[in-house]
């Protein structure tokens, strides 16, 4: 029982991770990339589209490439809308807030679209479903099941699940001990300084929120190849988007901390059907908690002014060198 | 380009972008209308590769789908006149750089409000009254939602854009908390058309057109907010507030003080919202009541540079698009996502032509000096 209430609460919290580490190394950059949800929802839209065109190309789908094929159509559609951003915000200068929602609106718009309308366009009906490649994404490590409770806690998850937390570690560790990460945080806190040290600023603030951008899609990638089964429903992966924006803050800008807080996260999410004689108006205030547990540190960590916690001092606002 | 410089090895940028003092207007609108006609040219070859229609006809199905018949005209007007006022309750907040997100969660309780009082009151005070306390609560709740990010803003400069984005998702699960209480029939988990019978708190038609009362509601806020900008002191404060909050204070205004009342005016127009919305177009409640104007009307009123005038071209921009291909949506039998799209890439050329109106780019011809 216990077991089963963690490996469920992880599996929710996984696509938060993704999402959370990505929007962390953004925002570390300045950026604040409102078009998480949208990356996410490409992320995993072109995943499944890339897996379903394979399926549909050969008899026999090969292993490495039913896993390939999905993963590198991910990371290219979330890094291509971030680009997008990157292009608008940084080049261009446009205001954050309103690229960032317009990226939102496209992105869900795609992947609804296409998750909804693909097999239509090629004649072949039904839903959207990769059920071989998504068996590939769900494999569990060797030994889950010689372990018990243990093993269905530690090893139950496919493969994804694993990349989620070592990229959360290596964006900790990016931020905090390399001579880059710290390049990376002086921009976001100060482009202008960081600028006068030498930084190339434009550089860190696209590479920053492009890796950004593709990390989160592996969230929306999870979601479809691995929780669902590899079928797509419009609309399924829900408020999860917004949610990794929630986590940032909870995790307070700090990736390693992300991974606790997005199995936190997960836990609220599913607590509710592991409590008995619930209601189901209960489970909408088990819902909001998130939400409301999210808006408590934020506005603590705003009281209490301590240096670490706060969001990066230029988050929000574009860098225009003559602009003083 | 770089001929003459042949004496020295100092690099200087082939580029350089500089801040435009400003740009006759006319020359501005052409910039952004160019960006429109290149992104809609994009669009319709986006649509043409999907349907296979040529783009010539897409468009003329698309105007179809806006003015073909009188309901699907007064449709369109409704759908702009909510857009616009939802947009028109961002603006104070977006004129003060105050990222209020927070519109769709603020326009949700209002209309959770609003429907509270239809269910609750529904038979016991008469239609005028019902629909006076209506439109007080829905004003009420929207103000307050909006009031607590603004307040701790205002006290301790909590980052109001991720505080009022938060807040949206709190209205949502009231929303679905209220309904588990209100559903009609039970279990069925919706709450139903409120009043089906009665027709109370409905808003009364207008000339035998049912949007016709919201269309002309929302008409008169957009001359007001107008007017309010642009020639009455707290427009003017707010102006100030946004320029820079160091020269309000210099100049001796309260700042703390315009963040709250104009987070309270913001949010007591997305409470109006919310009241239209379901007293005057849908007559019940659902988490999705608002389906994600909030965030729209934060793309309208950026584009408009925060005019309420040209608020109504932004919006009816965007409903445009949005009617056009929900019927082209229906009309080949696509699911109507399809909007999204065009709406994500007429945006982004329009987010991107600001760059061209704000900004020249200069080519370096020769150098002056090494």
């Amino acid at each position: 029982m216990f077991a089963t209430i963690i490996s469920k609460a992880v599996e929710q919290g996984i696509p938060l991770l993704f999402g959370s580490t990505g929007e962390i190394l953004t925002e570390k950059s300045g950026n604040l990339n409102l078009g998480i949800p949208g990356i996410m929802y490409m992320g995993g839209s072109a995943g499944i589209i890339g897996a379903y065109l394979y399926e549909r190309a050969v008899q026999v789908p090969h292993p490495a490439l039913c896993i390939l094929i999905p993963l590198f159509a991910s990371l290219a559609g979330s890094a291509l809308l971030a680009l997008i951003y990157s292009f608008l915000t940084i080049t261009l200068r446009a205001n954050q807030n309103v690229t960032g929602l317009a990226l939102t609106t496209f992105g869900v718009g795609f992947g609804d679209f296409f998750g909804g309308s693909l097999t239509k366009i090629f004649g072949d009906g039904g839903n959207l479903s990769v059920k071989t490649s998504s068996d590939y994404f769900k494999t569990p490590l060797p030994f889950a099941d010689d372990l018990g409770a243990l093993g269905k806690m530690l090893f139950s998850y496919g493969f994804l699940a694993y990349l989620a937390v070592i990229i959360a570690l290596a964006a900790a560790f990016f931020l905090k001990r390399t001579r880059a990460g710290l390049h990376l945080r002086a921009v976001g806190e100060n482009p202008a300084t960081a600028d006068a040290a030498g930084i190339n600023v434009t550089k860190y603030k696209y590479l920053a929120t492009c890796i950004g951008g593709a990390i989160a899609g592996l969230g929306g990638l999870y979601f479809i190849m691995d929780y669902t089964g590899g079928s797509w429903t419009n609309g399924g992966f829900g408020d999860r988007g917004w949610l990794a924006i929630a986590l940032v803050i909870f995790a307070l800008w700090k990736p390693n901390v992300g991974i606790l807080g997005s199995f936190i996260f997960g836990g609220l999410y599913i607590a509710y059907s592991y409590i008995s004689g619930l209601s189901r108006s209960s489970i909408a205030i088990f819902n909001m908690l998130p939400y409301l547990v999210t808006i408590l540190v934020l506005v603590l960590t705003s009281v209490r002014r301590k240096k670490e916690t706060q969001p990066p001092e230029s988050l929000g606002l574009a860098y225009f060198r003559e602009e003083r | 380009m770089a001929k003459q410089n042949n004496s020295h090895t100092v690099h200087e940028p082939l580029m350089q972008v500089s801040k435009r003092k400003s740009m006759e207007w006319y020359k501005s609108w052409l910039v952004r209308i160019a960006a429109v006609v290149i992104a809609l040219v994009i669009c319709g070859f986006v649509i043409n590769f999907l349907t296979g229609l040529d783009p010539i006809s897409v468009y003329k199905e698309m105007f179809e789908g806006n003015f073909g018949t009188e309901r699907r005209f007064w449709i369109m007007l409704k759908e702009l006149a909510m857009l616009l006022c939802v947009s028109l309750a961002v603006t104070p907040a977006f004129k003060m750089r105050f990222w209020n997100i927070g519109a769709e969660g603020q326009s949700l309780a209002g209309a959770l409000a609003c429907a509270a009082c239809m269910i609750y009151l529904g038979n016991k005070l008469p239609q005028g009254l019902l629909i006076l306390v209506m439109v007080v609560s829905s004003v009420l709740v929207g103000l307050v939602w909006a009031v607590i990010p603004a307040f701790f803003k205002a006290k301790f400069n909590t980052n109001e854009t991720l505080f009022t984005l938060m807040m949206n998702y709190i209205a949502t699960q009231l929303v679905s908390f209220c309904i588990v209480f209100w559903e009609n029939p039970k279990n069925s988990n919706t709450v139903g058309i409120i009043n089906s019978d009665s027709m109370m708190g409905w808003l009364p038609s207008l000339g035998g057109q049912k949007y016709a009362l919201c269309v002309l509601v929302v008409a008169v806020l957009t001359v007001a907010m107008y007017i309010y900008l642009r020639y009455s002191k707290q427009g003017y404060e707010i102006s100030v507030v946004g320029e820079s909050q160091n020269t309000a204070r210099y100049v001796g205004i309260n700042v703390k003080k315009v963040i709250i009342r104009t987070m309270a005016i913001s949010g007591a127009l997305c409470g109006i919202a919310g009241f239209l919305i379901v007293s005057g177009v849908d007559h019940t409640i659902t988490t999705t009541t608002i389906g994600g104007l909030g965030f729209t009307a934060i793309m309208v009123s950026w584009l408009a540079k925060f005019n309420p005038v040209i608020m109504v071209l932004t919006s009816f921009i965007i409903v445009f698009l949005e009617c056009g291909a929900s019927q082209i949506a229906t009309a080949f039998d696509f699911n109507h996502s399809v909007a999204d799209i065009l709406t994500g890439i007429i945006l982004f050329f329009i987010i991107g032509s600001e760059f061209f109106v704000n900004y020249q780019i200069k080519i370096h011809k020769r150098h002056k000096e090494a």
